[in-house]
């Protein structure tokens, strides 16, 4: 219960609540004003001459002949076949997060189960796989992939992208498992079950809530993807983050930033539903490995 | 567990992991080793009125047979390692005996490409590094002291900059901040200087990315302390408050200390994020005034054509072992615990 005194305004107190609204202004603002500007013509959404014209949109009206505008989003998905990105980045990060969870969830429970000195040498170096930047793996691949001639395709790039996602998921459902009382399975053995009787038949029944969290920051990760995507993907193949940089070099020329502008509030859309839904699991996520320390 | 059941347990990921991470290293230091084949050139005598002269002409077919025989190259040793693209100690020497002034030979040294790109990346890991974990305890504090019904609100906004695609992310930031931008255009309005740009300033550049670093990054160490905050003994804190202390030295003295492996979790987090910043670089146009260890690597394998794979191999190990350096007191510390442990 909270008494007088800790309820009372001290200045303290009025400075960290402004500080704390500042700081969500400066969160919010960016996508308010990108989404706001999405539907209005370059003109009002990029305007020199007053920032205003955004808001009432003066040129949008001039334009079109009606405050909002749909323009930016048309050219992008259907002049310029965003919707077939999408398709790509929904194959990507279908395959990966499964993958990765398949793997992540057998390793990291032998992980926490096995007391044995290399399980913590593979952890190890799982943390140091976690540091490297991706570019420096990616020169790795490159060269191999041209001479095997499975440059470009999509389950290169996915296989890729779970075996980066692999460090990161080995951590977490390794830490994960930890918690899971060790009695579980091991009176299923006692019972005359084998391990993975036991990993099937007792574990896997509780383990969902772990596995889902986990499978949220694989799927942030190989939809955030730019730097895998970019270097092994072919043009036809282009997932949306590429694409949209792509967006970049050739509409600044044609005068169609709006196109990129409706790309990057689309490929922001699923994001914010994701957050919408699985606020309290990211959370969870973000925390587990810090707070048990 | 038994090792046989181990075994076939992380199979998968053990594989995956050798496979496309620690084959890949290895194959960067090759590909370091060699370099790209020279052009076959062929001399010929051309001969025209006025007598003959010999010229040269490169044999595309024959070079690229031979790019097709041999894909890595030439052997070159360690040669691109100490190339005037990499650590050029041939030049540092040279910087070094013919500048008068320290200033001088920095200039000098910044001007190689390997330093430029190692000075930004730094500079920018360790300003937004120590700024996030400030920012961020603040933040938490204050999000701690609102009312209930307001902190899931404050959660899901903050969530917003942290998980937003990194490229996407820094292009909502960059539009907004272009000369033709809501605020470029009002910064420029406001001290009445119409050529006040990113794009013209490199000051201004490297403000603007790392101002991207600490909005995207932020929330993550907002909400870990967030988490901790929960965890802080009521009892401490009233102990503390009965014996006299204020607010503020009870967050110090209580608040802070109970909070320190957390920091350090952060801290490590933080700084193996921002040692691979390369996203806003593209999304901001920034390399003619900044360039990431990341970005130097990306442009090698872009080179149209015919990717500079010794030179991107040869940055990628360097970078890589500086990752590593900066990552050793945590892996000791690791192994400290691990050993503690089991004894």
């Amino acid at each position: 219960m909270a008494t007088k005194a800790q309820s009372r305004m001290t200045p303290l107190k009025l400075f960290s609540y402004g500080f704390v609204a500042l700081w969500l202004i400066i969160a919010a603002f960016p996508f308010f004003w990108t989404f706001w500007g999405s539907f209005k013509v370059q003109a009002d959404f990029l305007s020199k001459a007053d920032w205003m014209n955004a808001l009432r949109g003066t040129n949008t009206i001039g334009q079109t002949g009606s405050a909002f505008t749909g323009a930016g989003y048309y050219g992008a998905w259907i002049e310029e076949d965003f919707w077939f990105n999408f398709k790509n980045t929904g194959i990507v990060v279908f395959f990966t997060v499964v993958i990765s969870l398949t793997f992540g969830t057998l390793g990291g429970y032998a992980l926490a189960r096995s007391g044995f000195r290399y399980a913590f040498w593979i952890l190890m170096a799982a943390l140091v796989f976690r540091a490297m930047p991706h570019i420096t793996l990616v020169s790795g691949y490159l060269l191999w992939f041209f001479e095997w001639n499975v440059w470009g395709i999509l389950p290169t790039t996915i296989i890729v992208l779970v075996a980066i996602n692999q460090p990161f998921t080995l951590w977490m459902l390794h830490s994960f498992f930890k918690n899971i009382p060790k009695d579980m399975d091991e009176s299923a053995m006692v019972d005359g079950c084998t391990r993975f009787q036991a990993f099937r038949h007792v574990i896997v029944p509780v383990m969902w809530p772990g596995v889902i969290t986990t499978g949220l920051f694989s799927f942030l990760l190989a939809y955030n993807d730019f730097t895998v995507a970019v270097m092994l993907l072919s043009e036809e193949n282009e997932t949306i983050i590429p694409a949209i940089n792509s967006f970049m070099g050739t509409t600044q020329v044609e005068g169609k930033v709006m196109y990129a502008v409706a790309a990057v509030v689309s490929a922001t859309a699923p994001l914010f539903i994701l957050i919408l839904f699985f606020q309290r699991q990211i959370v969870s996520g973000l925390t587990a490995g810090a707070v048990k320390g | 567990m038994k090792h046989r059941t181990f075994f076939w347990f992380v199979l998968p990921t053990l594989s995956a992991m050798i496979l496309f991470i620690a084959l890949p290293i290895v194959s960067v230091f090759i590909q370091s080793l060699f370099v790209e084949h020279e052009q076959v050139l062929v001399v010929s005598e051309s001969c025209g009125p006025f007598g003959c002269s010999p010229t040269t002409t490169v044999d595309t077919e024959a070079t690229e047979k031979l790019r097709e025989e041999q894909p890595l190259g030439r052997f070159n040793g360690l040669g691109t390692y100490f190339d005037r693209s990499h650590l050029a100690l041939a030049d540092i020497g040279e910087a070094w005996s013919n500048s008068g002034s320290l200033g001088e030979f920095w200039s000098k040294v910044y001007n190689l490409p390997l330093y430029n790109a190692l000075t930004f990346t730094l500079a920018y890991t360790f300003t937004v590094t120590p700024l996030v974990l400030v920012l961020g305890l603040a933040i938490a504090v204050g999000v701690n002291n609102l009312p209930r019904a307001l902190k899931g609100l404050a959660i899901f906004i903050s969530l917003l900059p942290f998980l937003v695609t990194p490229l996407v992310g820094s292009l909502i930031l960059f539009w907004m901040v272009d000369g033709d931008g809501v605020i470029g255009a009002t910064i420029q309005k406001l001290f009445n200087d119409p050529a006040l740009s990113l794009k013209a300033s490199t000051p201004l550049m490297w403000i603007m990315l790392m101002v991207y670093g600490v909005w995207h990054t932020l929330p993550f160490s907002f909400i870990t302390f967030y988490a901790g905050l929960q965890t802080v003994p009521e009892d401490t804190m009233e102990a503390a408050q009965i014996d006299g202390a204020s607010k503020w030295q009870s967050m110090i003295h209580v608040v802070v200390p109970h909070l320190m492996p957390l920091v350090s979790f952060v801290t490590l987090m933080m700084i193996m994020d921002n040692l691979r910043v390369f996203e806003p670089i593209v999304s901001f146009k920034a390399e003619a005034h900044a360039r990431s260890l990341s970005w130097i690597i990306f442009n090698d394998l872009r080179e149209s054509g015919n990717p500079l794979y010794a030179s991107a191999g040869a940055t990628s190990l360097i970078t890589i072992i500086i990752v590593v350096i900066l990552m050793m007191p945590v892996l000791v510390r690791t192994w400290r615990d691990f050993t503690r442990k089991s004894h």
